[in-house]
């Protein structure tokens, strides 16, 4: 194992790494497109390798962009349930999924932008997927007022004050269908919902807003966005490399 | 009121693999081509932040919008067909490239027997072996008449792989040398060669090493960066119509691109068409293109819909059995597998590349024995290793359940220790799985959408039962602390199954009377009319479709350039 890839990612340094790795000369073939460009000139590869993107303290993501303080405490504890802490490291909370579905909800994909949302609107076979009005973000609050109300019935509480085998009672009958429909869907949809964003929160590049620090890429040894893994995949034993983000990739 | 355009020779509608093969083709020949493309114009740099498995894979970056337009699906006539409201099952690309920018690069040749299927089953196995509700059928053209088209195809886009000795004979090796072997690849390989069978490295469209095709276009070797499926490739070494052929066809100075255009409808006399309509998607203007051909090169889905939306060929109908536009739609079945996972085994897993991956021929077409068997043709058996992007990928031992503790811990655990034995299987036509328009549902221009009539057949179910005891053969030869075989194929489900190879509607052959092209995928109702794509294929065989959609794009050219000089039916 190279010795670039075993130490900490160096600042400025990624675009000489990925020139490195990447075998750009094979062959002596003149390369086009991105690679053409990326090759550049001299003077371009000095630039980025004196003046290294400032450095912030704090993550100016880590703010809300939809719901209210309360909907996001719920939607925190809802998601570490799904993703909860362990011996591996950090659940759903710690690594910012309510951050991110905050600002997926927020987003086009909130108001289902790519999705054919024309009449009429008929109940589907279990094979047709789903056929609902309702828009994403507003599936969500209404989700997150039956978690609520579902809690209270259950157990006299809402859900962020019940215990966490409580809370997972919750979470299984809406993902099995016991609750009653949330205006007029069923409660797995919004269940799924929830699973395949807080999946997304600790998974996706953090510059989404969650995935804290790529600490759910390195609990599952993934190393993220990197440029060349022509020497690792040839390798029988496991090669773990720090992650990098696709921010790693910008300058090039 | 339409903004009537001057006549042009040709006019290509979709800008994908078809489309830029016809356009590099008849541009080089000297022939002016207007390029009618509904979504933006691509290039390489354009991928530089493409390694987003979110923005990409999960929010469907290169794919058609489907708030535009969409499928209606039902599994059956008795039910009624709802629209598609979102992704789940295949995904249709969308932009210059189309489905050839994201795909995985898997390219292989159909058989000799794919092209001669009917004739060969009721030599070997007496008439009727399927029944009269499985319309099989001769393309009207042979393996070996399909060959030179293959064979350039390949050296366009480079395709790296090793010659399979019980497939069709190949007038030249592949043009580059095979995919690297990753360890789980030589699992696969020593397990398969211990039973008997012969592993190949599967043919890819990735580039195992730099090189230059015969129209100049240099690309660098693929790197294993995970980012093929879904994405576009930043290095340009997937071959992607966007890097090969469209540039080739915009340096002769003789296309004329036009972006963000979507074709309405093929205007036509019945018998001819004049030119198309389209709609400039950014501006809401209409524009009429008069000219002397038409070639239909979109996604097998829209080809069948702007025929039957501009009435042109005789639609298909199930219950008389006549018509032909919308007949044979065809799939695959990709549910036989054998998941395994290894306690104490990691892999380098998060690495690879769209096409890189091993398989074994003895189960694919006719190299085995059929007698005894409910069904013909067969699965490639395979292990794969495309990368494995962690959103996408928390597989778990059967049993575990979906969330919570216990599916952390797993998913975690195995992240980087589990991998299947695979397979992807041939689907037969139906007599009741079609594609017609909708009653109901419309897109975003007021036209019906494509109402899709599709289930897996007995036929399919049965290859799935037989070829998932051969994927836990293997399995167990390679020997996983466990291992979960799925041996059960589902109803076809619009929004969970994964597979984007769609074919039929518009197939080929030599009757009028049961296909709409001849095989140089000319209209038989339209001679000015080319329709070019999967959409051509009487059957949807066991490989992906690419390769032999290319090789009928490069013979369509060829027929194209004949009807411009001579006029009237080529065949």
């Amino acid at each position: 194992m190279a010795e670039d890839a075993k130490s900490p990612a160096k600042k400025g340094s990624t675009r000489r790494e990925f020139l490195r790795n990447s075998g750009l000369t094979v062959g002596g073939v003149v390369l086009g497109g991105a690679l053409g460009s990326l090759l550049g000139g001299k003077e371009q590869v000095a630039t980025h390798d004196v003046a290294p993107a400032p450095q912030l303290t704090v993550n100016p993501a880590e703010a809300l962009q939809f719901f209210t303080p309360d909907q996001y405490r719920l939607t925190q504890a809802a998601a570490e349930r799904i993703y909860p802490k362990d011996d591996h490291g950090p659940g759903a909370m710690e690594l910012n999924a309510a951050i991110y579905i905050d600002h997926q909800l927020a987003s086009p994909w909130g108001i289902n932008s790519k999705e054919y949302m024309a009449a009429p609107f008929f109940e589907a076979e279990e094979t047709q997927g789903s056929q609902i009005r309702i828009l994403r973000k507003d599936l969500f609050l209404l989700g997150l007022k039956a978690l609520d109300a579902y809690s209270q019935k259950q157990y006299d509480n809402p859900f962020i004050d019940l215990e966490p085998e409580q809370q997972d009672q919750v979470l299984t009958d809406f993902s099995d269908g016991k609750v009653p429909d949330i205006s007029g869907v069923k409660s797995p949809l919004f269940f799924s919902l929830l699973r395949t964003l807080t999946i997304e929160g600790v998974y996706a590049d953090p510059l989404y807003g969650g995935n804290k620090n790529m600490e759910g890429w390195a609990m599952r040894k993934y190393p993220g966005s990197r440029m060349a893994y022509v020497k690792e995949i040839q390798q029988d034993e496991f090669v773990e490399l720090p992650p990098q983000g696709l921010n790693s990739h910008m300058g090039h | 009121m339409a903004t009537k355009l001057p006549k042009v020779p040709v006019v290509v509608v979709g800008m994908g693999w078809a489309g830029g093969i016809v356009s590099a083709e008849l541009t080089k020949a000297g022939i002016p081509v207007v390029g009618l493309e509904r979504g933006k114009d691509r290039k390489t740099s354009d991928y530089l932040m493409a390694h987003d498995e979110l923005r990409y894979q999960h929010r469907e970056e290169l794919m058609q919008d489907l708030s535009k337009e969409t499928i209606t699906h039902r599994n059956n006539e008795k039910m009624r067909a709802l629209p598609m409201r979102d992704y789940g099952t295949f995904i249709v690309g969308d932009g210059v490239g189309g489905a050839g920018s994201h795909w995985n690069g898997q390219t292989y040749r159909f058989l000799p027997y794919d092209f001669e299927i009917k004739s060969m089953t009721d030599e070997k196995y007496g008439p009727g072996k399927l029944g009269a509700d499985y319309p099989i059928q001769d393309w009207g053209l042979t393996y070996d008449e399909m060959e030179p088209y293959y064979d350039t195809f390949e050296k366009m886009a480079g395709i790296s792989g090793e010659t399979v000795e019980s497939y069709g004979k190949r007038s030249n090796p592949y043009p580059t040398g095979p995919m690297l072997k990753t360890p789980i690849m030589k699992m696969f390989e020593e397990a398969t060669k211990n039973l008997g069978y012969t592993p190949y490295v599967l043919p890819s469209a990735n580039l195992s090493e730099a090189y230059e095709n015969p129209d100049g276009i240099s690309r660098g070797a693929c790197q294993y960066c995970a980012f093929c499926e879904n994405f576009g490739c930043e290095y340009g070494a997937k071959a992607d119509p966007a890097v090969t052929v469209i540039p080739v066809a915009k340096d002769t100075g003789q296309l004329d691109l036009r972006t963000h255009s979507n074709v309405t409808e093929i205007l036509n006399d019945g018998t001819k068409a004049t030119g198309v309509l389209y709609i400039d998607m950014i501006t809401g203007e209409e524009f009429e293109q008069p000219a002397e051909v038409v070639v239909v090169t979109s996604y097998v889905f829209n080809n069948v819909r702007l025929l039957l939306n501009s009435g042109l060929g005789k639609p298909y109908d199930s219950k008389s059995n006549t018509g032909v536009i919308g007949k044979n739609y065809a799939y695959q079945v990709s549910s036989a597998s054998s998941m395994m996972f290894f306690e104490d085994q990691e892999f380098n897993l998060y690495g690879g590349a769209g096409a890189l991956g091993i398989e074994i021929p003895e189960y694919v077409g006719d190299n085995f024995d059929h007698s005894d068997l409910k069904f013909i043709h067969g699965a490639g058996i395979r292990v794969t290793q495309y990368g494995n992007r962690p959103i996408a990928n928390n597989v778990v031992p059967k049993g575990t359940p979906a969330w919570g503790a216990e599916f952390k811990s797993q998913s975690i655990k195995y992240s980087n220790s589990f991998f299947p034995v695979k397979s992807q299987g041939a689907s037969m036509p139906y007599r009741y799985n079609y594609l017609d328009l909708d009653p109901t549902y419309k897109d975003a221009y007021g036209k019906p959408l494509l109402r899709m009539t599709f289930d897996y057949t007995e036929h399919d179910r049965e290859l799935v039962k037989y070829i998932s005891q051969k994927t836990h053969e293997i399995a167990e030869e390679i020997g996983a602390d466990i291992i979960d075989t799925n041996d059960t194929q589902n109803d076809f489900n619009v929004n969970k199954d994964t597979n984007t190879h769609n074919t039929g509607g518009v197939i080929m052959g030599t009757d009028p009377e049961t296909s709409a092209v001849n095989t140089y995928l000319q209209m038989w109702d339209a001679d000015n009319v080319f329709v070019v794509g999967a959409s051509a294929f009487p059957h949807n065989s066991s490989f992906n479709p690419t390769g032999t959609l290319g090789a009928l794009s490069y013979r369509a050219s060829e027929g194209i350039q004949r009807y411009l000089d001579e006029g009237g039916s080529l065949v």
